[in-house]
Parts: structure tokens; sequence; C-alpha cells
């Protein structure tokens, strides 16, 4: 080992802010100051604010906020709802102000030099009044227009954070971005902070505001790189996605447990794995709802809890169709063993969707969780968010040792795939594809067990029946080709006879 | 005349303190008529203060009376640019005796 090995690492300080500590490789880089910098409503006052927050409830690290820019009345005020009691905390020593926002109705005029020697007065008081070891400055861009002189501002500025360093604090300074993609912030601000920066966005995309976090550098110490998506939820703040934390370590169960359809378990090799995910993709009205109730139903009798994410259809429909097929979901309620959230997609961002399902599948901690359907959540999101989306869904559902059930829908009635399933496939134990079949002028069902990972399977294209018992599969479509490309093909059984004796020896 | 009552927040004895002192002296003395009241106040040693008043620069030269409530920060250099800041006209020459 070198010399230069042996040097001690940069201590990193926990933030407590949820995914941050992840992306970030521990927290921010303790005793330095960290430069925020966002467009407008990119989040820094939340960060600011929940970094004290997080230091106060999670740490019992006492705070100082220095505000440039909202009044201290407008901060406490904002911050409760997102379940923070500032004045509760200033109560008790933990929190404190430095006003520093432009007071109204008072002119002020510059005559010869000056500098903002009352201001680090102040804050250097105000550290040491509650002992602190996070201090937050938002934002700096406001100070900026405050005072006209940009160089002395500047000089100043740089002065406070040497002093920042010197009383060991941890700090976090925001700053205002004109542009999502260009100069990491106004007036040059990182010039004096510019050991660690990181960049917060709210960008447009398809109609779609989408955050994201993006650690630019930690001088001396590592961290994740790449923009994050992250969220700002009432009551929490801002929750940090971190998909790079998702780790392939998940065991794998040989257990097999019923898929709800004996003939499925047995197309299957003899049932789903424990914790896998299963994709079911097929067109409208295709039997994915009814696979879904199969699968609850049979964990239900199980003595499994089930949960079942309903993006499509109302509480009131999915119990008259469970009803239609002899399954009653509302005694499977009653006893606890099942829960049904139904939720429009466009109520909220996929991050936020993400977050909600994470929260309930950890208070319920069911067996079996549904999703119907993945695809409606497409609607919502970009390509690029959805993909995240269902990375984190899926990793979350097989971390837990859950076995999931989704279901994609195909834009065409026969055949072709969903933008779900270009983007979920690969990550899927196990696929299911119901297809429509068109024979000599009647709309047949068509079902196949397309892969089955760690597991033998039927390899058939089965027809299969809808009735009041659920669903029946039957024999394989023998005499017809191209079920799956959406044209099918008669062929005469003797044609198919002569294909297969090609191939024989 | 109207009492006349100032406040100027320095941080600690350097020369751009001491040069905002003896500015405002001056200015006091001649074209005030004297007639005023004046505390100076080191952040330094009482941060307090400078916090229930808001103070972010130094100097910062508050006038409390006579209405309305002004701010002059800076060094002080330029007595009408002072004087127009405190929204106080000076004495004419005249008027002294």
């Amino acid at each position: 080992m070198s010399a230069m090995d042996r040097q001690p690492q940069i201590e990193k300080l926990e933030t407590g802010i949820p995914g941050f500590d992840h992306i970030s490789k521990g927290g921010l880089p303790k005793g330095r100051t960290t430069l925020v910098a966002g467009t407008a409503g990119s989040a820094k006052t939340v960060i600011a604010c929940q970094f004290l927050a997080e230091g106060i409830e999670k740490a019992d690290d006492s705070g100082v906020f220095i505000t440039f820019e909202e009044s201290p009345n407008d901060i406490r005020q904002n911050m409760l709802g997102l379940g923070w009691d500032i004045r509760s905390w200033e109560t008790e020593g933990r929190w404190t102000f430095v006003d520093a926002s432009p007071q109204p109705g008072q002119e002020t005029v510059v005559v010869g030099d000056y500098d903002l020697g009352a201001l680090l007065a102040r804050i250097e008081y105000a550290i040491q009044k509650v002992g602190a070891k996070r201090v937050s400055m938002d934002s700096l861009g406001a100070i900026f227009t405050q005072f006209s002189d940009s160089a002395t501002v500047r000089g100043e500025l740089f002065r406070i954070a040497s002093a920042l360093k010197k009383m060991g604090v941890t700090a976090v300074m925001t700053a205002e971005r004109t542009q999502e993609y260009g100069d990491i912030a106004r007036f040059g601000v990182e010039e004096f902070v510019a050991d660690n920066v990181i960049i917060l966005r709210n960008v447009l995309e398809q109609e779609k505001r989408r955050r994201t976090v993006e650690i630019l550098k930690f001088r001396g110490t590592s961290h994740q790189k790449g923009e994050f998506p992250f969220t700002v939820m009432p009551g929490q703040g801002v929750i940090v996605i971190p998909l790079s934390a998702i780790e392939l370590k998940q065991k794998s169960s040989s257990v097999r447990i019923s898929s709800g359809n004996e003939e499925l378990d047995e197309m299957c090799g003899g049932g789903f794995f424990r914790d896998s995910i299963i994709l079911v993709s097929g067109a409208t009205g295709n039997g994915k709802t009814l696979m879904v109730t199969e699968f609850i139903a049979g964990g239900a009798a199980n003595g499994e809890r089930c949960l079942l994410f309903a993006f499509e259809e109302s509480r009131e429909q999915l119990f008259r169709n469970a009803e239609g097929w002899g399954i009653d979901f509302e005694q499977m309620e009653e006893e606890g063993r099942l829960k049904v959230v139904c939720e429009y997609p466009e109520v909220m961002g996929l991050e936020d969707h993400l977050i909600d399902m994470k929260t309930i599948i950890d208070e319920f901690k069911p067996n079996r969780v549904a999703v119907d359907s993945l695809s409606a959540l497409e609607r919502v999101s970009s390509i690029k968010g959805f993909r995240e989306f269902v990375i984190g869904l899926t990793s979350f559902i097989k971390h837990e040792e859950i076995v999931g059930l989704f279901t994609a829908t195909t834009p065409t009635l026969m055949g072709g795939t969903s933008v779900t399933e270009a983007h979920i496939s690969t990550i899927t134990d196990s696929i299911i594809l119901l297809r429509y079949v068109e024979m000599y002028g009647e709309m047949r069902r068509g079902l196949t067990v397309l892969k089955m990972r760690g597991s033998m399977h039927d390899k058939d294209i089965r027809e299969f029946t809808i009735d009041g018992q659920g669903m029946h599969i039957g024999k394989p479509f023998r005499d017809v080709t191209g079920i799956l490309t959406g044209q099918p093909m008669h062929r005469a059984p003797v044609e198919i006879e002569r294909i297969s004796e090609l191939f024989q020896e | 005349m109207d009492k006349v009552l100032l406040k100027l927040y320095v941080t600690g004895q350097t020369p751009k303190t001491e040069r905002a002192i003896a500015n405002l002296r001056r200015i006091c003395e001649e074209d005030l008529g004297g007639q005023y009241e004046m505390a100076v106040i080191d952040v330094l040693e009482r941060p307090q203060l400078a916090e229930d008043e808001k103070i972010l620069a130094t100097p910062t030269l508050v006038k409390m009376l006579p209405p309305p409530l002004r701010r002059v920060i800076g060094d002080l250099s330029d007595t009408e640019k002072v004087l127009l800041g405190l929204d106080m006209q000076p004495l004419e020459k005249g008027e002294e005796e």
C-alpha cells in the first residue's frame, strides 16, 4: 500500500434524505460546503430545509437556516406541509433562522465601500447559539439582487464559506440556474464553493415534469454518477429513487406456488416460483384481468396475503367481475387476505406511484402482488421514466421475496408487443402471452408460456375459454401457424405432418 | 428641530469602520448642525442586535428618528449621497446663525 492510500478518507455526513445517501455513497462531505444548484421550482429550498430537518429528527444535529429569499415565516408555513414543524424546533433550540431576506419598505442606499461582516457575525453567532452541525443557505442568487456589487458579494460569500469550514459545520448552499443544461449557476457562485456540486433538474418531457438529482462532483471522494429521479412527497419531503442501488442479489426460490389455475400450473411445470416476476401480455378483453383474479384467488386459498394494484378498473368493477368468475373478493378482504388499491394513473407522477406502491407493500406485507395493468402507467410518463419505474418496482418486489404478476396490454388485437413488454421482458422470470386467434370467422383465445426461467414448460399454444368458473385451458392449436405474429394461417394436417417429418432423421 | 437618532453598525476596529465613523461625525457636525444622537454598534460584540435589526452589511447606518426609517450602507464617503439616502436636508449656511 502506498502512502497515498493510507490518507484518511473524506468523511461523509449522512443527510437522512431517503435515497440520497445511497447515490452519494454515504452523504455529503463532512465539514464542507456543497452547492445545490437548480432552476426555479426544482425543490432547492425543500432540500435545504430537509437537510436540517433530517439532521434534527434522525441524528439529533442542530441546524442554522440562512434565508436570503423567503421570509422565515413563509418557510415555516411551507414546510409544515412536508411534516416539519420548524417552530417547535426553534423553541427547543435545535433550529435557528438567520433572516437575510429582503425587508419590504426599507430603502437602502449604498455610499462607498462595505462588506457583509454583519451577516457573517450573525451566522457565527447563530451556529454557536444552537451548537449547529448543519447549515443551509437559501438561495445565493437573492443576495446578489440585494447588493448590486457582485464582486464584493462573491468575495464575501467566499469568506463566509471559509468561516463555515473553519467552524467544522457541513453546509448546503443553494443557487439558481437559468437553464436545465448549461452553466452551473448564476453569478458564478460555483467559483467559491467548487468542491462539491449537486444539480437538481425539473425537466419538461412530453408534457410531464420529471425531477432528477445529479451529483456533479464531490472533490476527493466518490459518488454515483448520472441523474437520478426524485419526487417531493407531502409529509415526507424529497425522496430520491436510487436505481443503481438496486442489486441483483435476490435469493432464488425453488418453491412453487399455484397460479390459481391448475392447467396453467401444469404448463409452467408445476406452478410459478415463489419470488418470481410474471408478465401477462395480451390485447384488451383477452383475459388478463381474469388471470390476475385467479392468481389472487389461488393465493388466498393457500392462506397467502394478496395485494392488487388496479389502474384500469374501479373497485366495483373488479369485485363484480370476480364474482362473475365465481370468486368472492369481498370475503377475502374481510379475512384480511386481500387488499385492492384502485387508482387512476393520472393522479400523480410515476415516481410518486412507485413510492406509494412501495409504502403500501411495506405496510401490507403481501405474499403476492398483482398490477393490472402496467401499460396504463405508461401514459403518465416518458419512456425513460417508465423504464426506471418498472425496474424500481420489480427489483423491490423481488427483494422482498414476493411473487409479482404484471399485465401488459398490446396495442393491436392480433399479436404485437407493447412498450411495456419491451422494457420489462428481460427482467421478468416468466412471460405468458394471451392472444386472439381468428379461425374461420370466429375469435378464439390462445395462451402460451413464452418463458419460464429455471424450469421446463409447455411450449404449445393452447386454446382457452372463459365461463362462469373462470379460465379453462384446452388443447393446442395444431393446424394454425403465425398466431404470435398476428397472422394466423391454417394448414392442412397433412402438410404439418410433412413439415415435422422434415426434421426427423 | 426634530431629534435625530442614528445607529451605525460596524465590524470590529477596521480602517473601514474608522472611516465610516469619521465621515458620519463630520456630516452630523457640518450638515445637521450637531443636533444628533449617534450609537456605534460593533456586530462582533453584539451579534444579537444585528440579528434583531437584520443587518447584513457593515458599515450600515440606520436613521431611527425622525421617520421614515432609512438605511445607508458603505463607508459614507459621499456626503451628498448620504444625506439623500437618509432623506435629510442639509442646513443652509444662512440658517445656522
